[in-house]
């Protein structure tokens, strides 16, 4: 076998695997730049601050979401997830009178049972991802609102007594991004799971070819309950730097959430077909959401604007998708 | 074209017909030509060019060089429909039915009615005619769903029949999924068209069934025209080298190397299920154990049984002479198991992954030190079988999809070899896999059992099953209706007890 050089390999990975990559980031940089000149005052500090600012909680459930499609499934409760947790860690802050640091356990915890209750329903039970994680958006709104006694719930804010907590998991006192600081270190480490870990591999796998994967020997449900629960988690994760964020979490709310993630694994490059996906895609995608939605605002158009904006952005990268599919189809016949 | 050819006259001239794909020159200069009511064979190895050709017919791939000549006159089809209106129609293997629909809205799909709204009395009287015509025993109100693979054909040959001006019919590879009594069955309607005058190009690899049916045979090979033979002054083994180039030999075994006292490392006792019947088997270290039999004859189901891919009534296996308790796959893959589908892009492959990824997916936990995959391993590994199984593959990240079917199926058999079980079920290993791949799977299979590795191996080509196996059990109607030793076994034995069972009540 002859092996190819490096600049063969890079080459060949550029136009293949990684052109989606490639084109989410060109669109990232052109988009950033287009902002710059058309925008006021977009090249600055902070603007890119409140960029990141917008883009934690979207980019944790993302990272889940990312393991969901890959699958091939769809987790749509990880929105309500994230503000249902964050809800049920303010009922135990503000009435149990938990302190803060078990609320937060506390609030991984729920996303975790709701992940893994999806995981009994799609991986036991045999539901559609759609239908099952559509029941959980619903029941995860109202039950955590019910919890909740329908009150908004408060976090501390960075001058009452807790307020480490805001600045471990939002922003320091000097206003250095802490929730840039934790999204990299999970992106990282979910990377390394996704690509380095057998949970990763048999994810790629399923997505591929379920019934191929069982007749390997491999106990499938048992790996996508561990999926959909690692999704939850993720929402968890989500929810706390929501709270840190917002400081107040009003009940029912949080359903859309999720279609922005959602968004930003396709314009990633993830397909929902399956079998096809990368978290650094993903997150370029939620960067590129959020540059959308930042510098939007700042040719002071409406909000109505963003939403519109983010639509286009989306059907064209699955286009560019399937375009990529197609010439690569023809290529190798 | 003279008087005295009259008889021949060409109703198709496909010259000089040249594709190109980025990097593939998929056909070369190839030229076909199909006269008048003829039953013309077009054969070849895999990817020899026989479905591109197809497909400039057809109006499927319009970008090509060269002239075809139809009815007297160059055409040039722009489109499916373009081709199917004037007069050639083409059954894909791959059938392309709505399965929630009627047989009637199926063949009417795309011209339902000439308004808005729709009338199916009028499709349905249309289709009666149709099926009078051909005497198939269906109803245009049948859904699809509920119709057997052989009655699909049927219907998919209606529909190509249906375009009224329809001179041409193209059939590719239509007795893949058939079970011999269907096979006899489209032969008799075939005839009649070309009773008819339509001319029909017949695609198959099945080699004995051409010289059947065929009047003609043309052989392509790596996208070039290599020749036209008549059919029945042609003999099989020059057709073969035709299409590879190579004479390849297929000489039945005549005895079994394995012991009749070798130890027992799989029997299966009573397995009942919805379709088997009964069935009790024993396979022996080291032995080649051919099952014979007609499709849906139940050998898949009993495999799938012991592999538990199925859930299984009642029966028992017992592994190196002890009872098992299994209940799910990867319980047979602990005990030893593997099983090589019949139909490997469903069951046994992971197209859009890499040849590696796909290779190792079974063994991880052999590959894996503190939680993480050992990149540098797993490539040693793979490219051990690589070399081991001569793959045939740029790298070992190409992706499953690119490769030929042989190479498919060697990555498959690399997958199960490296989980290290003992016991290998092939499911028609050599389905859809061109001759030449063909003795290489063989070579291995006889490679793997001389180690000691013991092979059951489902074929329903009796010429397979009386090469490859030591000793060969028969199936029929989900039962067992035979068992024979390689010494004593001949197709006309294996054909008797295949068919024992049928037209039996059930």
């Amino acid at each position: 076998m002859n092996q190819p050089s490096t600049i063969e390999k890079v080459k060949s990975y550029l136009l293949g695997p990684g052109l989606q990559k490639v084109i989410a980031l060109s669109a990232l940089v052109v988009l950033y730049v287009f902002f710059g000149i058309f925008g006021a005052n977009f090249f600055s500090r902070d603007t890119l601050v409140s960029i990141f600012d917008s883009s934690y909680y979207t980019g944790f459930i993302a990272i889940g979401l990312t393991f969901v499609i890959i699958t091939s499934g769809i987790d749509l409760s990880v929105g309500t997830v994230t503000v249902g947790s964050a809800l049920i860690g303010g009922v135990a802050y503000n009435i149990w009178g938990w302190p803060i640091g078990l609320c937060l356990i506390l609030v991984v915890l729920v996303g975790i049972l709701f992940g893994f209750f999806n995981g009994l329903l799609i991986g036991k039970l045999g539901l559609p991802p759609f239908i099952a994680t559509l029941g959980t958006q619903f029941m995860s709104l109202g039950i955590c609102s019910v919890v909740a006694q329908v009150q908004t719930m408060r976090y501390p804010n960075i001058m009452d007594d807790d307020g480490w907590f805001k600045t471990v998991f939002f922003k320091t006192k000097t206003g250095f991004p802490m929730g840039a600081l934790w999204l990299t270190l999970f992106a990282v480490l979910a990377i390394v799971l996704l690509n380095h870990t057998k949970l990763g591999r048999y994810t790629f796998a399923i997505g591929c070819n379920e019934e191929a994967v069982r007749l390997s020997g491999i106990h499938t449900k048992n790996w996508k309950i561990l999926i959909y629960t690692l999704s939850g988690f993720f929402a968890g994760l989500s929810g706390i730097i929501y709270a840190a964020t917002y400081s107040a979490i009003t009940p029912q709310t949080g359903n859309g959430l999720e279609m922005y993630a959602i968004a930003a694994c396709v314009i990633g490059g993830t397909s929902l077909s399956g079998g096809v996906g990368s978290l650094v895609g993903t997150m370029i995608g939620v960067l590129v959401i959020n540059v959308l939605k930042n510098g939007l605002m700042s040719m002071s158009l409406p909000v109505q604007w963003q939403q519109f904006f983010i639509g286009v952005v989306v059907v064209a990268a699955v286009l560019l998708d399937i375009i990529r599919v197609k010439n690569a189809g023809k290529v190798k016949r | 074209m003279s008087d005295t050819n009259k008889v021949f006259q060409d109703i198709l001239q496909m010259k000089d017909i040249d594709v190109m794909f980025p990097g593939v020159h998929a056909l070369n200069r190839c030229s076909f030509t199909l006269r008048n009511g003829e039953i013309h064979a077009l054969v070849g190895e895999n990817g020899a060019g026989k479905s591109t050709l197809m497909k400039v017919l057809t109006g499927i791939y319009t970008d090509y060089e060269g002239e075809i000549i139809f009815n007297n006159q160059t055409v040039r089809f722009n489109s499916v429909k373009d081709a199917q209106l004037k007069g050639i129609s083409i059954v894909h293997q791959e059938l392309n039915l709505l399965n929630h629909l009627t047989v009637a809205q199926n063949i009417f799909i795309g011209r339902e009615s000439e308004g808005f709204f729709l009338n199916d009395k009028i499709i349905n009287e249309k289709t009666n005619e149709l099926i009078g015509q051909f005497r198939i025993n269906i109803k245009p109100t049948d859904k699809i769903s509920s119709l057997s693979v052989g009655k699909l054909q049927m219907v998919e040959i209606a529909r190509a029949m249906s375009y009224p001006n329809t001179k041409i019919l193209i059939l590719d590879e239509p007795t893949a999924a058939l079970s011999d009594k269907e096979t006899v069955e489209l032969f008799e309607k075939i005839r009649e068209l070309k009773a008819k005058g339509i001319a029909v190009i017949f695609i198959s690899h099945r080699m004995a069934e051409l010289k059947k049916i065929a009047d003609r045979i043309t052989v392509l090979r790596d996208g070039e025209y290599v020749g036209t033979a008549e059919a029945g002054s042609c003999e099989i083994p020059n057709i073969i080298r035709m299409m590879v180039g190579r004479t390849i030999l297929q000489e039945p075994k005549t005895a079994s190397a394995v012991l009749p006292d070798a130890p027992v490392v799989l029997e299966a006792r009573n397995l009942v299920s919805p379709v088997i019947k009964d069935v009790s088997f024993q396979l022996r270290k080291g032995e080649i154990l051919g099952f014979a039999g007609l499709v849906g004859a139940g050998r898949t189901e009993v495999m799938r049984l012991i592999f538990c891919a199925d859930p299984k009534a009642s029966g028992e296996v017992l592994i190196n002479g002890k009872p098992v308790k299994m209940k799910l796959p990867q319980d047979a893959v602990s005990n030893g198991i593997g099983y090589l589908s019949e139909d490997r892009k469903r069951f046994g492959l992971m197209l859009r992954l890499s040849l590696l990824d796909n290779v190792i997916l079974g063994s991880i936990d052999k590959l894996i030190s503190r939680g993480l995959i050992r990149g540098k391993k797993s490539q040693e590994v793979v490219n051990h079988y690589i070399s081991e199984l001569k793959i045939k593959t740029p790298s070992l990240r190409q992706l499953v999809q690119f490769l030929s079917g042989g190479n498919q199926q060697k990555v498959v058999v690399a997958k199960w070899l490296l989980m290290d079980t003992d016991i290998l079920i092939f499911d028609e290993p050599t389905r859809g896999i061109d001759v030449g791949a063909k003795s290489e799977i063989y070579d291995l299979m006889n490679t793997l059992a001389a180690e000691g590795k013991s092979i059951i191996m489902i074929s329903s080509e009796l010429s397979e099953i009386l090469r490859m196996s030591d000793r060969i059990i028969v199936m029929s109607e989900g039962r067992k209706s035979g068992e024979l030793a390689i010494s004593e076994a001949s197709q006309e034995k294996i054909m008797e007890l295949a068919t024992q069972f049928i037209g039996e009540a059930h």
